[in-house]
């Protein structure tokens, strides 16, 4: 079995896995993360984004070895301590989930666009996160999160 | 109002744990030396399984156990409504194994169950597992099922589960004898796939010492789930078997039903002696989540010459599936043609309605549930019966509505409205689409060359679902009340279990919200406890817009007796007159004197009995109430939608969504506002981007998000809500229901409004979804004719 070393949320992690095994499933079941969902197999629904290196990814779409010696943010590790993060807050804040299935991906993803695009518009924040399916809020509140978190972050 | 109680967008409760990925949903949760299990699945609609040979799975690496239809011999998967025909005749109902015995009937059917030590060995075994079939037609098209040939059952004659009606037919077409104008229409209410985002999944698990199962199962009712899977498939007694439904990811009502693979795990779990473990891919979600809608209908309309609308004959065929799901009989009987007289004062309607078997995904209630169709039906009817007749789209509407002095108001077809007012929906509704602007913004388009359309929607449905006895009139095999217990802790707090789920709905915030309200606690020392049949005494789950109009009220009444015994309790130490102590913001005061105890002092004294008078008084302060509803509740109101088209591509953009919606009294306006968003995204979705095709030998073309359009945030607008209260006038919290509305309003505003934005071009009418080439089509459709002048 190869073995993997990356940072997780700032910590060091290795483990033995097999060459198959997806971020993904590195994630949720090696280190028990399971903030990080999974709501597709056809790489379509984002429910599965972390952050590998500052950037949005779907961890279903990349293998655990392909991180090696990378920096991944997982929800888990975005708040700092007991002070949530500017877009968790802003999604609290604006009802931007319900049943929160889609919420981890959604918030790293969005903080992702903040990242590159300090101030979208609504039409640049709805085309940011066509990789990311909501069943549960018709979107109208997480783009309304988002904005406000632009004006926070 | 304080800013915790009835009226205040509290921020949820819920959102610390969800944010933080802190969720706890069924497939997160680890049992210590779990297994996995694998589904086999069928590939093919409809065959006979000749040979199954599952030798070389059971010896693969990793494998624990493989089991089929032949091992797992248990009960069928019950429905739990019976609906009877015209004829008297109870409705067909075939058997239905939670792993196939000798016959698959769709595609994803279960054939066979292979537990391993990872899920990679147990998909790799399943490979080993020899199937012959005997591939036999498949019985997808409604119309040609039931023209009989190919049966899905042998039991079921030209594929009919049942042919019931509803009204007189002779006194309805002795109204269309007199009509002056008939408005006809052809309907098809395309399936969808409801996608709750978290797939379904289901851990299994027994404990040999205390002889217990628990099932963990990403379901909306665990009760339910309970009582059919524990008294009717393996018939563990209740008091061994817990089924947990912790946080789950949204249900939309593919969560209600009780599916084969809870059934399977909970079987399996003390054959292989460890729990067993199974989640769906997305695409057996596809597969095996029961489907929404699938209706083809004809309907007319008469009317007399001021557009008064006379009678409605509506003949239906609706698609069952392969099985009876759950609830499916009765989402188009009593949950669809009930509804047809809408918002209107239509004085005749009869309604006949055939479900039908098909080698496809069972078909059962999707947000909304026979209300979007009976809502999509009229709408539609009533917007051309509008335009052949020269009647504006308002005033059509105004002319037939219920008058707001009407209620209680008697429908022919069964229901009895309690409350509603549906000129004030559609008026404001109006004000905030800015309707008088319509014409400028229309013109403005058509310079720029694009097409412009505004579309009308004036719904009512019934949901607070359901008083026991008028269902239990109608066929169901359940009671629809609800359960509630608030356990006050000694030091003050309080804890409540409640027999309603959330998936996504937020009681944790709303119920404590009435909690906080009544009681005057703070938020924080309030706990809604759901989803554990080991906590909560009993349920019937969420569904049909019912947890606060059913769920609610029994916490209320739960509430209303520990306020009684909390003031037998402060009359004791207070030494007063029972009926001298009145509660107020969280105290017990004497009446007339300034001798007062505060809830929390109550709560101590409660466990603290030292001098309670035993024979009159009990210690503790813990109170359990069920709560039957007298009556459906009747959420209604006016959807209006513009759109813009652009004729060279077809390209249908939604300019505008104006919801206004009559849902009772508002707990919590920003979750009120949030439900109706999302209710409006499916209906949208249903209209313009959703469609379940199957091809004809029963192969779903549209099995994952790369084929099935679902509606992404650039597929929509930024939407206008608001609300236009009446008051539930049979329930002490005057509420309605909000979970449906948007997905039972928007979706004939949506093709109205592509109907009207296309008028212009005489085209008439138009199918969901109105994808951009339907749209385009149409649009060439209708110039054909010109061009041939
Ligand atoms: S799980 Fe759906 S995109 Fe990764
Ligand atoms: S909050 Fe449920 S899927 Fe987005």
């Amino acid at each position: 079995m190869p073995t993997v070393s990356m940072t997780v949320n700032g910590q060091a992690v290795t483990g033995d896995i097999e060459a198959r095994t997806l971020l993904v499933e590195y994630l949720r079941e090696n280190l028990r993360l399971t903030g990080t969902h999974v709501g597709c197999d056809t790489s379509q629904c984002g429910a599965c984004v972390v952050h590998v290196d500052g950037k949005s990814v779907k961890a279903c779409t990349m293998l655990a070895a392909q991180a090696e010696g990378s920096d991944v943010l997982t929800i888990e590790g975005l708040a700092d301590g007991d002070d949530l993060h500017p877009m968790q807050e802003a999604f609290r804040n604006n009802h931007g989930l319900q049943c929160g299935f889609c919420t981890p991906g959604m918030v790293m993803s969005a903080v992702d666009l903040l990242n590159h695009n300090k101030n979208p518009s609504e039409g640049e924040i709805r085309e940011w996160l066509e990789g990311n399916i909501c069943r549960c809020t018709g979107y109208h509140n997480i783009v309304k999160s988002i904005q406000e978190a632009a004006t926070k972050m | 109002m304080t800013d915790t109680g009835i009226g205040a967008s509290v921020k949820r409760v819920e959102d610390a744990r969800f944010l933080t990925g802190r969720g706890s949903y069924t497939d997160d949760l680890e049992q210590p030396n779990q297994t996995y299990a694998y589904i086999l699945r069928s590939p093919h609609a409809h065959a006979a399984i000749t040979k199954l040979d599952v030798s070389a799975a059971k010896a693969a690496p990793g494998v624990v156990a493989v089991f089929t239809g032949e091992d797992m011999q248990v009960g069928s998967i019950p429905c739990g409504w019976q609906v009877n025909s015209k004829d008297g005749e109870p409705m067909k109902e075939p058997e239905h194994p939670p792993l196939a015995k000798g016959k698959v009937r769709y595609v994803g059917d279960q054939i066979a169950v292979v537990i391993a030590e990872s899920l990679a060995e147990a998909k790799a075994a399943a490979e080993a597992i020899e199937v012959d079939y005997d591939i036999q037609p498949a019985v997808v098209d409604m119309n040609k099922a039931l023209a009989g040939g190919t049966l899905v059952h042998d039991d079921a004659p030209n594929n009919l589960c049942y042919d019931w009606e509803i009204g007189d037919a002779a006194e309805v077409d002795a109204a269309f004898a007199n009509a002056h104008h008939i408005s006809k229409i052809d309907i098809v209410n395309n399936r969808v796939v409801p996608n709750a985002m978290e797939p379904r999944a289901a851990v299994g698990a027994y404990d040999k010492a205390s002889g217990e199962y628990t099932l963990y199962t990403t379901s909306q009712n665990p009760h339910v789930i309970r009582l059919l899977m524990g008294a009717f498939v393996l018939q563990i007694p209740e008091h061994k078997l817990r089924v947990v439904a912790p946080d789950v990811g949204g249900g939309f009502g593919s969560k209600i039903y009780h599916y084969a693979e809870e059934a399977i795990v909970t079987w399996a779990a003390p054959k292989v002696g460890r729990p067993v473990k199974w989640t769906a891919e997305r695409t057996e979600s596809f597969l095996t989540d029961a489907h929404g809608r699938d209706h083809i209908t004809h309907a007319e309309l008469a009317l007399d010459e001021n557009g008064k609308f006379l009678g409605l004959k509506v003949d239906t065929i609706a698609n069952m599936g392969g099985y009876l799901s759950t609830f499916a009989p009765c989402v188009p009987t009593y949950l669809y043609a009930t509804l047809l007289a809408g918002v209107y004062t239509t004085p005749l309607i009869h309604a006949n309605v055939r479900a039908v078997f098909t080698n496809t995904t069972p078909v059962d209630a999707y947000r909304g549930a026979g209300r979007p169709e009976a809502a999509y039906l009229l709408e539609r009817l009533v917007d051309r019966a509008a335009r052949e007749m020269g009647i504006a789209q308002d005033e059509i509407r105004k002319r037939n509505f219920i008058p707001s002095d009407a209620f209680p108001y008697q429908t022919p077809v069964a229901l009895q409205y309690d409350s509603g007012d549906y000129m004030a929906t559609l008026e404001k509704a109006q004000g905030m689409a800015d309707v008088a602007g319509f014409p400028a913004r229309k013109a403005a388009s058509e310079a720029k060359g694009k097409l412009r359309g505004l579309g009308y929607s004036t719904y009512v449905e019934a949901c607070g679902i359901a008083p026991s006895a008028v269902v239990g009139s109608l066929g169901a095999r359940a009671g629809l009340f609800e359960s509630a217990n608030v356990r006050v802790n000694p030091t003050g707090s309080v804890t409540v279990f409640t027999g309603s789920h959330s998936h996504g709905q937020g009681h944790e915030t709303t119920f404590a919200q009435l909690v906080s309200d009544t009681l005057g606690l703070p938020l924080d020392q309030i706990e809604i406890s759901h989803g554990d049949t080991n906590k909560v005494a009993f349920g019937m789950g969420t569904y049909g817009s019912r947890s606060l109009a059913v769920g609610g009220e029994a916490l209320m009444k739960a509430m209303n007796k520990v306020i009684d015994k909390s003031k037998k309790i402060a009359a004791h130490v207070l030494e007063a007159a029972e009926a001298d102590i009145e509660f107020k913001d969280g105290k017990f005061t004497v009446s007339g004197t300034d001798k007062e105890m505060a809830f929390g002092e109550v709560a101590l004294t409660a466990y603290v009995p030292h001098n309670f008078p035993h024979e009159t008084l009990e210690p503790g302060l813990e109170e359990q109430a069920f709560y039957d509803p007298m009556n459906f509740t009747y959420p209604g109101g006016c959807h209006i939608v513009e759109v813009e088209i652009d004729p060279d591509t077809g390209v249908t953009t939604i300019e505008k969504v104006s919801a206004c919606d009559d849902v009772g009294r508002v707990i919590n306006p920003m979750i009120v506002a949030g439900q109706t968003h999302g209710g409006l995204a499916q209906g949208i979705g249903q209209a313009m981007l959703e469609g379940c095709v199957y091809d004809d030998d029963g192969q779903l073309i549209t099995g994952s998000y790369m084929d099935y359009t679902m509606p992404r945030a650039d597929d929509l607008p930024s939407f206008d809500t608001d609300t236009a209260v009446t008051l539930c006038a049979h329930n002490s919290l005057g509420v309605k229901g909000v979970g449906e509305t948007g997905a039972i309003g928007s979706p004939p505003a949506v093709i109205n409004a592509i109907v009207d934005a296309l008028s212009g071009l005489g085209v008439t009418d138009m199918t969901m979804p109105a994808t951009p080439e339907k749209v385009w089509q149409a649009i060439q459709d209708a110039k054909m004719p010109m061009a041939a002048e």
